[in-house]
């Protein structure tokens, strides 16, 4: 397939860090990473659990209609000896969980110290590092008594309903948008220039502009983390509406598809693995969106919770809103990959295996 | 089967009359997968279409299926021009192309439920080809925990279950393995047998060919066209394994290879060509 429209080549960029502009490539490599590390967990989890079903389908094989299907009668737990090797195998790939679990706390413990250690004995300026104590302090201080602006809770929820209802917006906007586009050649190439145009623009710098339009409240961060979200997602959902196995298009309509079912049947579902793709960055922008839009003027939220402290020298307050920010954004991620697992039951076990 | 009051039903089912098909390359350039094809498959009849690789014979199947159109020259079905895809015809693909998303069941669904068969008459009809292809105990998996062989047979069942009276196959068994693909072919004439549908089978494996056709062709190397036309008189019904064996199928081989072997020299000739 020939990217030979504007929309195409902008589309290209999503992989291809090297023409995108500068926002852009910070979000490449930031996708990159966490894309990685998502998968790296992800992996271990999903073979572990594949591997489980698939000594249970053998078990059951091997017990039951006992076909003569080579590779599969293979591994009979029904032999002593060997059960007691994948026991052993079993045991063996437990500890070893152990050990990077436990040289993981280790790893924390051991940084948080030495900062510990290091601002208390003024190695390092106290006043503007802070230290682990004080940002605790500053946590339960906040949990307990709430902040300037009211109790913190008030504040994360703010922000996460700004990122939430941006995010979502941005995500419906960028899906029906880049499905629309991907699937309509016409519409590609009338539009595909200007979306280029607007990729390219530090969309960040339009927050101010959203202040200006919208003011201090929630709007204007909901529209600052909707132009974050909505490019992401867009291109993922184009590029995934065009990527669709040509077979698959065929074959729909030969078994008597429309174009209207060719859409919501064949393209939808297989681009729906690079839309969540995007997804799970996306929401870290949204919530990036959120935070500045407050950081810039606002009445709630954490991202005012760090300018606040940062306008009293307050070190250890500016660290405690980028600790609750990063657990808020983890639970977040936990829950997106959640619905994810639900979601892809009928993709292969090894993600990337199968393209 | 043929349902259409339009069509004639003395006509034959399948009709090329110097059909060429012309594709523009991505660099610009014209490549002439087709030219001039005269193909004439009678109603019921199993045609094999054997050539060398790459020479245009899965284009030939994409014309008379609907999903492209012919540049010159004329496509019928049943006595009529073909103008889009046609509700009467069947195509397995090579690769894979049943929805990975699907279980086998919804797999099978497809295809009625996409022409408006209500859901419970549709797996009705599903799981009775479900059973036929023996893949009853599977409806409920995902097409990637199935064998290769048995998501062929996912394949036709999604493809027989529409009663297609038009059969288009473009080298269905390729990708599968020796015995598997031995196996799928006397399956392919089982099912086949009860249905009185016509047929196009695409492949390289002439003896594939010959096993299992009333009639075969021999295309040209690209760009494509009928260079021969064998009668295959083998009686049915056939198993594939035996009828290998036969002499008459030893001696219908060497009569076609004689034909096909020069198109597949000349093919390779300008292989060898373009690489050096």
């Amino acid at each position: 397939m020939p990217p030979e429209n504007a929309a195409a080549a902008a589309a290209s960029q999503t992989k291809d860090a090297e023409d995108a502009m500068d926002i852009h490539q910070a979000e490449q490599t930031k996708h990159a990473e966490q894309t990685e590390r998502a998968e790296q967990t992800k992996h271990a989890e999903q073979t572990k659990r594949a591997e489980q079903t698939k000594r249970a389908e053998q078990a059951n094989e091997a017990g039951g209609a006992g076909r003569g299907q080579g590779t599969k009668g293979a591994e009979r737990p029904a032999d002593p000896a060997r059960g007691g090797r994948t026991q052993a195998r079993a045991r063996a790939a437990r500890n070893r969980r152990l050990v990077v679990y436990a040289t993981r706390v280790l790893l924390l413990i051991a940084v948080l110290a030495l900062w510990e250690v290091l601002a208390r004995t003024k190695t390092i300026d106290p006043f503007n590092f802070s230290m682990p104590s004080k940002i605790w302090d500053q946590i339960t201080q906040w949990a307990l008594h709430g902040t300037a602006q009211g109790s913190l809770w008030e504040q994360i929820w703010y922000t996460l309903y700004e990122a939430l209802f941006g995010w979502i917006i941005g995500v419906i906007g960028g899906v029906v948008l880049g499905i629309a586009l991907g699937r309509v050649r016409f519409l590609a190439d009338v539009l595909g220039p200007y979306i280029k145009v607007l990729n390219a623009l530090p969309r960040i710098v339009l927050a101010p502009i959203f202040l200006i339009w919208f003011g201090l409240g929630p709007a204007s961060k909901v529209a600052s983390a909707v132009v974050l979200v909505f490019f992401p997602v867009f291109f993922n959902a184009f590029q995934g509406a065009r990527e669709v196995d040509r077979n698959l298009v065929a074959n729909a309509r030969i078994l008597g598809a429309g174009n209207r079912r060719v859409t919501l049947q064949v393209v939808i579902p297989s681009a729906t693995s690079w839309i969540f793709t995007s997804l799970h960055v996306s929401f870290g922008f949204a919530l990036i969106g959120a935070i500045v839009g407050e950081y810039i003027g606002a009445t709630k939220g954490l991202g005012l919770l760090v300018s606040a402290s940062q306008g009293t020298f307050n070190a250890a307050g500016v660290y405690a809103a980028m600790v609750i920010l990063a657990v808020v954004a983890l639970l977040a991620e936990g829950l997106l990959t959640f619905a994810e697992k639900r979601l892809f039951r009928w993709k292969p076990a090894e993600p990337g295996a199968d393209r | 089967m043929i349902t259409s009051g339009k069509r004639h039903s003395d006509a034959p089912a399948i009709e090329l009359r110097g059909a060429s098909k012309v594709f523009r390359t991505p660099s610009g350039g014209l490549h002439t997968a087709v030219r001039d094809l005269d193909l004439t498959v009678e109603q019921g009849e199993f045609v094999a279409v054997v050539g060398p690789t790459g020479c245009g014979k899965s284009t030939t199947l994409t014309l008379v299926s609907g999903l492209e159109e012919p540049t010159e020259g004329e496509v019928l079905v049943g006595g009529v021009p073909v103008e889009g895809i046609g509700p009467e015809v069947g195509f397995v693909f090579q690769q894979d192309a049943v929805f990975p998303w699907r279980t086998v069941l919804s797999n099978v669904m497809a295809g009625p439920r996409f022409r408006g068969v209500p859901t419970a008459q549709a797996k009705e009809r599903a799981r009775e080809w479900l059973a036929r292809v023996g893949l009853a105990s599977f409806e409920d998996r995902y097409p990637h925990q199935l064998s290769g062989g048995m998501r062929k047979r996912v394949a036709l069942a999604q493809t027989f279950v529409n009663d297609p009276s038009i059969l288009l196959m473009d080298e269905p068994f390729s990708a599968l393995d020796v015995q598997t693909r031995a196996l799928m072919s006397d399956e392919l004439l089982e099912l086949w047998g009860g249905t009185g549908s016509s047929v196009v089978f695409v492949t390289h494996d002439l003896e594939e060919a010959i096993a299992l056709a009333d009639k075969v062709v021999v295309m040209t190397a690209g760009p494509a066209t009928v260079k021969q036309t064998f009668p295959i008189d083998l009686p049915r019904p056939r198993k594939v394994e035996s009828v290998r064996l036969e002499p008459r199928f030893v001696e219908i081989y060497r009569e076609i290879w004689s034909s096909l072997g020069e198109e597949v020299r000349i093919t390779r000739e300008r292989g060898a060509a373009s690489a050096a």
